[in-house]
């Protein structure tokens, strides 16, 4: 488990500079700077069509200080292979960090391909998956990671029908030596986590998949973006936990929440959002099953 | 699970104040078109929106894919499960999908492509204009085929062309692609849906054997080069393959299968250009100088002319509407009257290219006015290059 980390930990040095054009309280964006503090400036970044193109800057002037390959939508892992491959030509794959960072359709839609061969071979890379549950980029359509019920402007009737991906045991099916869930509302910890997945270079590929939530897509207001993903992990809809070489372990903040009389209510996350306001009680009752699943079944791996 | 949708038809009778994203999903729909396989991408993610939201209206079904490569693949599926069928995509995105587009032609699977394209190559110009897909269009997928492409140039164009599109493919069995481009797509304008009786839908050719009493043969091909086309349900036991292959389907791999099917597949569409091709022309009747123009630049290049008419210059235009297969009598018999022939497009010269060739040994010279995405031309700009040559 990865080590509790204090704010004074954080390195000041800002890897992506103020004025990005990014939306505000853009959760994503606040994952991003930690990454990149954890990280630090010998990273190289591989990032698909995604809002990550639009933060590398859109006129002229990027505000990020690290080298970045800005590459087609259905192959960030492939190109971040492209990388580790030639930095070992340049005897640099100690010291360098390649980063993968995609939304969720170029890591559970489009790029899951490239993803799983990367995988696979065990590239020398760390893949995130920043998570905004839907295609925002381009408007709000679905995902493969959108949750049940959520409306987006390709599921404009009822909502999506079904469940999103449980994209990090489909990694773990892969053999990883690392995979982590985060959620960009516990800054800290998502700092600690790619710390530790920078630590275990020389082991693979090592997978982060970091729920941020985002305010016009999930509508709701901009003051709230914290709230919102602290209330994804308090209400147990999105764990947060860590595989350690086949070995599962919760996280601080959702250790307690085994307990199912600790998780808050359910209904205090998804009422401030409007993409769930067509939520029918059967819906939510749906919902309310995931949540109750997803636990039993961490429930089987974890020492409690 | 699904609410009940209210009783709401798929052609639309009455005014719209619209875009062309919207006009060409309603033109798609007046069409027959019950299946739409997509993928989100700018500047064409309002087609797969409103289809999202109009498809389960009509009885038919919308599912978004995980990417173009799935896209393309369902929509030749839902053809041969007898559905109208068709996508939306971008320029990035019809590059993933022209594999698939190949399959489609090898297979004879009618289906609607639609392209709104922007700036290339690559990212490019996600949410500005281009017109550089043109000759993808052409070539986009390997091998020798013949395809239909065709270009609108206002919303209610996107209408008219996405029902002439899907009788196209149904017609001659092959994948036609709708090339709009991110203004036309994005502009509202006025938009006439007609009456259903004033809507004419063309269906593919059925077989006349009857299923399961002897061999049927899926691609024996009726005197004009096309065979009918059972699908999946009907009892028949049909075989489709991308391989080379025969009038039973079956995988043939040798030269002359070869040279046999893809004749055909050209000549269904080169000996049908009369029916396919389609231009419109403006004051060509006297003009020494003519403008060949199509999509949102004709429209400028119209601008143009009539600015080149106010000076005395006796200019014209010709606006392609089809723009594969090409329009190469038309322009050969332009180019033996006009003096200069200008080509208006938002590419690197990929139709001034085409018009040369057809223009070859003519009297008029070819130049291209050219603009490479991002922005679309101005009438007044169009007559300033114009006067350099004249």
């Amino acid at each position: 488990m990865v080590k509790s980390v204090k704010i004074m930990d954080i390195p000041e040095e800002e890897m992506i500079l103020p004025g990005t054009r990014l939306c505000p309280s853009c959760a994503p964006q606040l994952a991003y700077r930690f990454i990149l503090k954890a990280l630090g400036p010998k990273t190289i970044v591989a990032v698909p069509a995604s809002c990550m193109t639009v933060v590398h800057g859109m006129q002229g002037a990027t505000p990020v200080k690290v080298p970045v390959l800005n590459t087609t939508f259905e192959t960030v892992a492939a190109s971040a292979s492209g990388i580790v491959a030639s930095l070992k030509n340049l005897g640099k794959d100690k010291e360098v960090t390649v980063l993968a960072i995609a939304g969720d359709g170029g890591t559970v839609d489009i790029g899951i391909q490239g993803l799983s061969g990367a995988a696979e071979r065990h590239t020398d890379m760390i893949f995130c998956c920043y998570d905004n549950e839907a295609y925002m980029n381009t408007g709000i359509q679905r995902s493969g990671s959108t949750p049940f019920g959520a409306i987006t402007t390709t599921t404009p009737i009822d909502g999506k029908l079904e469940h999103k991906k449980n994209m990090a045991m489909i990694m773990e099916a892969h053999g990883l030596s690392y995979i982590a869930t985060a959620c960009a509302s516990y800054p800290l910890d998502l700092y600690a986590k790619f710390v530790k997945a920078k630590e275990m270079k020389g082991e693979g590929l090592r997978y982060i998949h970091v729920l941020a939530p985002c305010p016009p897509g999930w509508g709701f207001d901009n003051k709230l973006a914290i709230e919102i993903g602290r209330l994804a992990v308090k209400t147990g809809f999105w764990p947060m936990f860590e595989i350690i070489r086949g070995k599962m372990e919760l996280s601080k903040e959702s250790r307690r929440l085994i307990d199912p009389t600790k998780r808050k209510p359910l209904e205090e996350y998804l009422q401030p959002q409007r993409r769930f306001r067509k939520l029918s009680p059967e819906q939510k009752q749906e919902l309310e099953n995931y949540v109750a699943d997803t636990w039993n079944t961490i429930a089987k791996r974890v020492d409690v | 699970m699904s609410k009940k949708t209210e009783e709401i038809p798929d052609i639309l009778t009455g005014e719209y104040f619209t875009t062309g994203n919207l006009a060409v999903a309603e033109g798609s729909l007046a069409a027959g078109c019950k299946y739409f396989g997509g993928y989100p991408i700018t500047p064409s993610s309002e087609v797969a929106e409103h289809m999202a939201e109009r498809l389960p209206q009509v009885g038919g079904h919308f599912v978004q894919f995980e990417d173009e490569l799935a896209s393309i693949a369902s929509v030749l599926g839902a053809s041969w499960g007898g559905w109208k069928s068709c996508t939306a995509t971008s320029g990035p995105g019809y590059s993933l999908m022209v594999e698939n587009i190949g399959l489609g032609v090898m297979m004879e699977t009618p289906c609607v492509i639609v392209n709104v394209q922007r700036g290339g190559p690559s990212t490019g110009l996600p949410t500005l204009v281009g017109q550089q897909d043109v000759q993808q269009a052409r070539w986009g997928s390997h091998g020798d085929y013949e395809i239909i492409a065709l270009s609108p140039n206002s919303v209610q164009e996107c209408f008219d062309l996405a029902i002439d599109a899907f009788n196209y493919a149904e017609k001659y069995r092959v994948p036609v692609t709708i090339l709009m481009d991110e203004t036309i797509g994005h502009m509202s304008e006025r938009l006439v849906i007609p009456k259903r009786s004033q809507v004419k839908r063309l269906n593919r050719k059925k077989p006349s054997d009857k299923p399961g009493q002897q061999i049927h043969l899926p691609y024996e091909a009726d005197k004009d080069l096309i065979p009918p086309m059972a699908v999946a349900g009907e009892g028949y036991r049909t075989i489709t393959t991308g391989l080379t292959h025969d009038a039973r389907g079956y995988p043939v791999i040798n030269a002359s299968a070869q040279k046999k099917i893809v004749k055909r597949l050209c000549n269904k569409i080169l000996l049908n250009k009369n029916d396919i091709i389609k231009f419109e022309e403006y004051l060509l009747e006297d003009a020494e100088y003519v403008l060949i123009s199509f999509g949102i630049s004709s429209r400028a290049a119209k601008g143009a002319v009539n600015l080149a008419r106010n000076k005395g210059i006796k200019a014209g235009l010709l606006r392609l509407i089809t723009i594969w297969p090409f329009a190469d009598e038309a322009i050969q018999e332009m180019a033996k009257k006009a003096k200069v022939i200008f080509v208006v497009e938002i590419n690197n010269g990929q139709i001034t290219r085409e018009v040369q060739r057809a223009a070859a040994k003519q009297k008029a010279d070819v130049y291209g006015i050219l603009k490479l995405g991002g922005s679309i031309h101005t009438p007044a700009e169009i007559l300033k290059e114009m006067e350099e040559k004249i």
